[in-house]
């Protein structure tokens, strides 16, 4: 067997990318524009994009928020959809940007890191699965450049530093770490501004939850993309936290609480506009 | 010119079967037995860093005895076809029964066209999902040959004497604990010694879970379920 064989082989079996597979053995599967995309005018209006997601840590790990609204142009393109998305037990990936591309990233990435996880018998490291996401965002840049960008956010926790943590992006996978808060998607502007007044250090899981809805329900007052908690529907926010013991959800009931607590307190005092 | 010898078609199944089986008897046993709360598998393995029993997806497992690369390989294998199907189709799509055709195919093709077979049998187990439909296991020995088993398994070295204990004493609907002693008696049977839960790899399809129904269970819960705790 000669030297190339054998390293070939080596790679072959040494390899434990879910996308790398993909890409080698089915590229017709692998997301990602057509070689030869169509000519005309980009598509930027016609395709429902995400809008906003929030994530800020707490005192036990981080929470992860995100409204229910697609747009698409100015019309709205769905009501329900879910922007957060369980990446593996302890972390999870808010997406905002072109909803289509974006949920497939998300989906891709779950199999990526299930895949690592049953292959080696052990977990990617937080860092590992961050550096995986930012590849995943770069290898969309055409197709972002076209309109389609997908810029999420990734938290998690991190069980060797024993915190959590968040990584934002930028379309050409460039990945920041965040400390305290971040937002991403046409309402993170008004998101992060709120998020700068309210969050605090070490903040409880109650006073956590209570923040993140406050930033969205700002979100959603000024920006006209962002779906705001529809008491008519019942459809609200959905958040998620992630701990140490892993990816919760919080429940429907709990949040439609303190979205109806808020806009109470924001009603008697006047504020909120 | 000297003439290339010959050697009967059947002689060559024969030595290649006999070599492969000669492999596998070598090797330790493993036990999977249909539980009240889903499948249990029970091997014997000192290591604790090298599998014989892993995930493949939702709710199918794999177990392999015999030559460890050949085995792993098969297995990682398991694991590329169960995620590239479940990621272009549905999760609920992956099923035990193509898996183990693809794994037959493959054993099947290997021992006809290569010069050395495998030496590996290996074990697919699908829990099922409750609502009437039924546990599949699945045995796919070293030429390709494809069985389905009820109630349990065995398969390694002394596969035969295991399953002629397992059926005497064998029960449906046992609870994990009581299944667990079943299992460890069944792999000692031949044995003149006890295992204790470091000479064990166990683990379960547990239909309780969500989604990911496999769970490992670790040497300190084992000692609790063998009831040998100190």
């Amino acid at each position: 067997m000669n030297d190339q064989r054998w390293q070939h082989l080596f790679r072959d079996y040494a390899d434990s990318s879910f996308s790398e597979l993909l890409r080698r053995d089915s590229p017709h599967l692998f997301p990602g524009p057509e070689p030869h995309p169509p000519s005309g005018p980009a598509p930027v209006e016609a395709v429902p994009h995400g809008t906003t997601v929030l994530a800020l840590r707490y005192r036990d790990g981080v929470i992860m928020a995100g409204d229910r609204q697609a747009t698409a142009g100015y019309q709205v393109a769905s009501r329900r959809i879910e922007k957060i998305f369980k990446a593996d037990d302890l972390s999870g990936v808010g997406i905002a940007g072109a909803a289509g591309p974006a949920m497939e990233m998300a989906k891709l990435f779950q199999t990526e890191l299930e895949h690592y996880e049953k292959v080696e018998g052990d977990n990617l490291s937080l860092d590992g699965k961050a550096n995986k996401l930012g590849q995943m965002i770069r290898m969309n840049l055409q197709a972002a450049m076209m309109g389609l960008a997908v810029v999420p956010i990734f938290a998690g926790f991190d069980e060797k530093a024993g915190v959590g943590r968040l990584f934002k992006y930028d379309i050409t996978g460039g990945r920041y770490e965040e400390t305290n808060y971040d937002s991403q998607g046409s309402g993170s502007k008004d998101a992060r501004d709120s998020l700068k007044k309210l969050w605090k250090r070490d903040m409880s899981r109650d006073d956590a939850l209570r923040v993140s809805l406050e930033a969205l329900i700002d979100a959603a007052d000024e920006d006209v993309g962002t779906g705001g908690p529809d008491l008519v529907r019942g459809i609200f926010p959905s958040v998620k936290t992630i701990t140490r013991s892993g990816f919760g959800d919080v429940t429907d009931d709990e949040v439609k609480r303190v979205c109806e607590t808020i806009l109470a307190d924001r009603a008697k005092t006047g504020n909120g506009g | 010119m000297p003439l290339p010898y010959y050697v009967s078609p059947e002689q060559m199944m024969k030595d290649k079967a006999e070599y492969a089986r000669k492999g596998i008897s070598r090797g330790r046993s493993i036990v999977t037995l249909e539980i009240r709360d889903g499948i249990l598998l029970v091997a014997e393995n000192p290591s604790t860093l090298l599998h014989k029993v892993s995930e493949i997806y939702d709710r199918i497992a794999f177990a392999g005895v015999g030559k460890y690369n050949e085995f792993e390989n098969l297995r990682i294998a398991g694991i590329r076809h169960a995620d590239i199907k479940g990621y272009s189709y549905s999760r609920g799509d992956v099923t035990a029964k193509a898996l183990a055709n693809a794994y037959s195919q493959a054993l099947g093709n290997i021992f006809t066209q290569d010069i050395k077979p495998f030496e590996v049998e290996v074990l697919v187990a699908e829990v099922a999902e409750g609502n009437g439909s039924r546990n599949e296991i699945y045995h796919i020995l070293y030429d390709g040959t494809i069985e389905d088993e009820r109630n349990y398994a065995a398969m390694g070295g002394q596969a035969d004497e295991i399953r002629r204990f397992l059926k005497d004493h064998f029960r449906e609907g046992l609870p994990l604990d009581e299944a667990l002693q079943l299992g460890v008696r069944a792999l000692t049977v031949t044995q003149n010694k006890t295992l204790s839960e470091r000479d064990l790899e166990v683990a379960v399809l547990d239909r309780a879970k969500e989604r990911r129904k496999f769970r490992r269970i670790p040497p300190e819960a084992l000692s609790q379920l063998l009831g040998t705790q100190r």
